[in-house]
C-alpha cells in the first residue's frame, strides 16, 4: 500500500505566482526599462536584495507559527547593528568579543519577549512594541549618528563571494534549510505547529506550550540579530534608524502572511515565507529598472499583501464548506 | 451472571459535585468491567458530563472515590487520567486540522532519537494502530486530518487513545454529528474494543444504540443515580420513565385560549437546508409553539433559517401570507421577527454597552446608515416604557449590561426585539441559565406577549418548560419534525417521538 503525499503540498503554490513575478519583471523590463532582466548579475542583485528581510522573516516564521507575533525585530536590528559597530571601532581584533555581546542581547530580547507574552500574559501585539519602544528609546539616547565601524574584514560578510555565489544568499539558504529542518523534523517543530493550532490541545498533549513560545521568540530575536550584522556589515557602520526605515516589523510579517503561514498560527512553513521575500526583491528590482515613483512600489505590495491573504482565505473557506 | 465476571475495572463510588447555586452530583455510582459497554444516559443536565469530567480529572469531586482495578485514584488533571488508562473523545475534537493524523496521535509523545523525531516509526506505530481499528484501508496515516470525514476523525482520536494504552474509553455522544453509514463504521470500532477487554462507558440520547451497543445502562436525572439495569431487560418506554419521572411543583401561566389565537403569521412548506429536511408548520398570532427534540435534532438550526442566520435553501416560506425568501438577519428583523438566542452574552447583547443602547440595537439597524442618534431618544422607541414592560431591574438605563443578571439581561434582550415591534419571536433556550425566580417572570412575559397578539416560537431542551409553556409542541429528531404533540403533552411522549422510537416503528411498519 503506497500512501505517498500529494506533490502540491510540497510545492506551495506561491512559487509559480513568484515565477510568474519574475517572468513578468522580465517582459516588462525588456519593454519599457533599462539594464537586462536576465543576467546573472540581476539575479544575484535581486538575492542579495532579499538576505536581510529573508533572515528575519525566517525567524518571524517561528512566532507567527506558534501564534504570537514580534514586532521588536526592526528595533532590535538597529540595537544590533549600533552595538556591532560601536564596540568593533574598526578593529578586526575586537569582531568575535562584539559579535559574542549582541548575539547575547538577541537572546535576551527574546527571552523577555516570551517571558513577557508567556508569564505576564500580555498580548503579543503589545508585549513587543513595547519592549520595540524600549529598544529605541535606549537607542536614541545614547547615539544620534553612525557609531564607530566595523573593519573591513568583517564587510567580507556582506559582501564576499564563494565562487560565483554571493555569500550572504548562502547564508540566508542555508538558515532557511536549517528551520526547515528544525520545524518538520524535530519534537520542537512538531510542538511549535501544535501550540499554534490549538493551544489547549497542545497542553492537554503534555507538550509545555509556554517553553515552546519562549523559544520561538528567542529564535526570531537571534534571526534579527543575524539580520542587524548583515546589515551593519554592508553599510560599514550601524546607526539608530536602520531598523525602522527598513520596515522589518512589518515587512517580516507581510512576507510570512504572503507565503501563505496563517496569522493565527499552526499552519505554513519557511519555503512559503522565502518565497514571499524574493517575491518582494523581485519587485523592487522590476520597479527600480522601469524607473517607477518608489511610492508607487508601496502601493503595488500593499495590493499584492491583501490579495495574497484574500486567496488564502477564500480557498480555505471553500474547501471548509 | 455478573458472579462470573472479573472484577469491575472502574469504580466511581458516591461522587458529589457543587457547582454555585447548582448540586450537579448528587452522591453517584457507577461501575464499569472490562469488555463491557456501559450507557449512561439521562435529558439534559443530567449530570453526565459533568460526571465524565471528574472522571478524567477535568474537575474535582467535592465527596467521593474513583477506583481503577481496585485502587483508588486521584486525578487533577487530564494527563493523569490519561496516563492511567483513561481517556475521553469528546463531541467536539481535540484534534489540530492541519496536521497528519500520525502527527496527532502522537503530539507531545514523538518518537525520537537523538531530538529528531522518527518519522518511519512514527508512521508504522499510526498504521499499526489504524490497523487494530481496520481502519488502515481508509485512512492513511499522512492524511491531513482537515481532509477526514467526521466518523474517521473520530476513529483517529480512538487511535490515539489506544495509543495511550487506555483501558477506559469514555464516549461523550459519539455519533452525534454522523451520518448513518458513518455510525456503522463507529461501531464495529466500539464492538472490537469491547471484545479486546477495554471498558467503555458510552453516552448518548440515541436508544438505538444504547440498546444495540450496551450491556448495562444506567440512567442520571437531576445529578442522581436512579437505576442500573440490564439493556436486554428493559423496553424503551420504560426507560424513557425512567429518565423523566418527576414531580413539577412550579406553576406556568395559562395557556390560551381559543379565542386568543389569531391568524397565521409564519408558515412553513416543506423547507429544507443542509440541517434540516422537510421543515412545514405554522405558527399563529397569539400562540406559543414549543420546539422540543435532543442536542442535535436540528432544534437551533430551525431558528437560524427561520432568522436567515442560515436560511433554507429549498421550500417555501410565507410570512403573514405572503411569500418571502428571508437570507439575512436583517431581511428577518424587516419582516417583524426577533430572535431571542441561547447565548445572550456573544449573540444577544453588546456587553459594554448601556441598557439604552441595548434596547435600540436593532431598531438602529433598521434605520437609514446616516439617521442621526437622537440623544433624548425623540422620534424613536420609548426605551423607558419598554424596559417597564419587561420589569427590567437595572440601577439606570445607562447601566452598562454586562453588570446585570442574566434574567435581566434577557430581559434586555427582549426589550430589544419590542423596540422594533416584532410580531414574530423565535426563543431559543429563553431560560437557560437563569435562576428559578427570574424564570418564573420570563414564562409570565412571554404568555403576555402572546396574548399582545405576538406570534412565538420557542426552543428549549428544559422538558417541563416545553410543557408548562407551549400550546402546541413540535418535536423534532434529526433534523425533522417528526409530530406535533397537543398543550400539556407527557414527557414521555416527547422522549419517544425525540429519540426516534416513533419514527423508527413507523418506518418498520411501511
Amino acid at each position: 500500500m503506497k500512501l505517498s503525499v500529494p506533490l502540491r503540498r510540497r510545492i506551495p503554490s506561491i512559487y509559480i505566482v513568484l515565477l510568474l513575478f519574475y517572468l513578468a519583471g522580465w517582459v516588462l523590463v525588456s519593454l519599457f526599462g533599462r539594464g537586462t532582466w536576465l543576467s546573472g548579475t540581476n539575479l544575484s542583485n535581486m538575492a542579495v536584495r532579499s538576505v536581510a528581510l529573508g533572515i528575519v522573516a525566517i525567524g518571524q516564521t517561528f512566532t507567527i507559527l506558534v501564534g504570537s507575533l514580534d514586532l521588536s525585530v526592526a528595533y532590535l536590528i538597529s540595537v544590533v547593528a549600533v552595538m556591532a559597530s560601536y564596540l568593533m571601532q574598526g578593529d578586526p581584533d575586537k569582531v568575535p568579543q562584539a559579535i559574542l555581546i549582541v548575539f547575547g542581547i538577541g537572546v535576551g530580547v527574546g527571552l523577555a519577549n516570551g517571558l513577557i507574552i508567556t508569564k505576564l500574559r500580555l498580548n503579543a501585539f503589545i508585549a513587543t512594541v513595547g519592549t520595540g519602544l524600549l529598544m529605541q528609546g535606549v537607542l536614541n539616547a545614547s547615539f544620534e549618528n553612525f557609531a564607530g565601524a566595523v573593519p573591513a574584514s568583517f564587510q567580507d560578510f556582506a559582501y564576499g563571494k564563494l565562487g560565483p555565489f554571493p555569500a550572504p544568499v548562502l547564508l540566508l539558504l542555508l538558515i532557511a534549510a536549517l528551520a526547515a529542518f528544525v520545524l518538520e523534523r524535530t519534537r520542537f517543530g512538531a510542538h511549535l505547529y501544535a501550540v499554534g493550532g490549538n493551544r489547549s490541545t497542545a497542553r492537554l498533549s503534555g507538550v509545555r506550550t509556554d517553553r515552546v513560545i519562549i523559544a520561538a521568540h528567542v529564535i526570531a530575536s537571534l534571526m534579527a540579530t543575524i539580520s542587524g550584522l548583515f546589515i551593519v556589515s554592508r553599510l560599514r557602520a550601524g546607526a539608530p534608524w536602520v531598523g525602522p526605515d527598513g520596515a522589518y516589523d512589518i515587512e517580516s510579517v507581510a512576507a510570512v502572511v504572503v507565503g501563505g503561514t496563517a496569522l493565527s498560527g499552526g499552519r505554513g512553513g519557511v519555503g512559503g515565507t522565502l518565497a514571499g521575500v524574493f517575491i518582494f526583491s523581485v519587485l523592487d528590482t522590476m520597479f527600480n529598472q522601469l524607473g517607477i515613483d518608489p511610492y508607487l512600489k508601496q502601493v503595488f505590495r500593499g495590493l499584492i499583501i491583501i490579495a495574497a491573504v484574500a486567496s488564502y482565505s477564500v480557498r480555505s473557506r471553500e474547501t471548509a464548506a | 451472571m455478573s458472579q462470573s465476571s472479573p472484577p469491575p475495572l472502574l469504580q466511581i463510588r458516591g461522587i458529589t459535585k457543587q457547582f454555585p447555586g447548582v448540586l450537579a452530583l448528587d452522591n453517584v455510582s457507577l461501575e464499569c468491567y472490562p469488555g463491557e459497554i456501559h450507557a449512561v444516559v439521562g435529558e439534559n443536565g443530567a449530570g453526565k458530563s459533568t460526571l465524565m469530567k471528574i472522571l478524567v480529572g477535568a474537575y474535582q469531586p467535592d465527596h467521593g472515590e474513583i477506583y481503577l482495578d481496585g485502587q483508588r485514584v486521584h486525578f487533577h488533571h487530564p494527563r493523569q487520567a490519561q496516563q492511567a488508562g483513561i481517556s475521553i473523545i469528546y463531541q467536539e475534537f481535540t484534534l489540530l486540522p492541519y496536521r497528519t493524523v500520525a502527527q496527532n496521535i502522537f503530539l507531545g509523545r514523538e518518537p525520537a532519537r537523538h531530538g529528531l523525531i522518527d518519522r518511519r516509526a512514527m508512521v508504522e506505530k499510526t498504521s499499526e494502530l489504524l490497523r487494530r481499528l481496520k481502519a488502515d484501508a481508509y485512512i492513511s496515516p499522512h492524511a491531513l486530518v482537515r481532509d477526514l470525514s467526521v466518523a474517521q476523525q473520530q476513529i483517529v482520536e480512538i487511535a490515539k487513545a489506544l495509543s495511550l494504552e487506555a483501558r477506559v474509553l469514555v464516549m461523550d455522544e459519539p455519533t452525534a454529528a454522523l451520518a448513518a453509514e458513518e455510525v456503522n463504521l463507529l461501531f464495529d470500532v466500539v464492538r472490537s474494543l469491547r471484545d479486546s477487554g477495554m471498558a467503555i462507558i458510552y453516552i448518548s440520547h440515541r436508544f438505538q444504540e444504547i440498546f444495540e451497543l450496551a450491556r448495562r445502562i444506567t440512567v442520571l436525572k437531576d445529578g442522581r443515580h436512579v437505576a442500573t439495569v440490564m439493556a436486554h431487560e428493559i423496553t424503551s418506554a420504560d426507560l424513557v420513565r425512567l429518565m423523566v419521572g418527576r414531580e413539577l411543583e412550579y406553576y406556568y401561566p395559562p395557556y390560551a385560549t381559543p379565542e386568543e389565537i389569531g391568524e397565521t403569521r409564519l408558515r412553513v412548506e416543506n423547507a429544507s437546508n443542509d440541517f434540516l429536511k422537510n421543515i412545514s408548520f405554522e405558527l399563529r398570532a397569539g400562540e406559543i409553539v414549543g420546539i422540543a427534540g435532543l442536542q442535535g435534532s436540528g432544534r437551533t438550526e430551525l431558528a437560524q433559517a427561520l432568522f436567515g442566520v442560515k436560511p433554507f435553501t429549498s421550500g417555501k416560506v410565507e410570512v403573514r401570507g405572503r411569500i418571502t425568501h428571508i437570507s439575512s438577519p436583517l431581511a428577518a428583523i424587516r419582516q417583524g421577527m426577533g430572535f431571542i438566542t441561547e447565548d445572550r452574552k456573544r449573540e444577544g447583547l453588546a456587553l459594554r454597552q448601556s441598557v439604552w443602547d441595548n434596547v435600540l440595537l436593532a431598531f438602529r439597524a433598521l434605520q437609514h446608515m446616516l439617521t442621526p442618534v437622537r440623544l433624548n431618544g425623540a422620534g424613536g422607541p420609548d426605551v423607558r416604557a419598554l424596559t417597564q414592560q419587561v420589569d427590567l431591574r437595572a440601577a439606570s438605563l445607562s447601566q452598562p449590561v454586562q453588570y446585570l443578571s442574566g434574567g435581566n439581561q434577557q430581559k434586555v434582550v427582549l426589550a430589544k426585539w419590542l423596540a422594533t415591534a416584532s410580531e414574530i419571536l423565535i426563543f431559543d433556550e429563553p431560560t437557560r441559565g437563569i435562576d428559578v425566580n427570574a424564570k418564573a417572570g420570563i414564562h409570565q412575559l412571554l404568555r403576555a406577549l402572546a396574548r399582545a397578539g405576538t406570534a412565538i416560537l420557542m426552543i428549549s431542551s428544559e422538558l417541563p418548560e416545553v410543557i408548562g409553556m407551549s400550546d402546541r409542541i413540535l418535536v423534532m429528531h434529526d433534523g425533522q419534525i417528526v409530530g406535533e404533540l397537543p398543550a400539556g403533552a407527557s414527557e414521555a411522549d416527547i422522549m419517544l417521538l425525540a429519540t426516534g422510537q416513533q419514527l423508527l416503528a413507523g418506518e418498520k411498519r411501511s
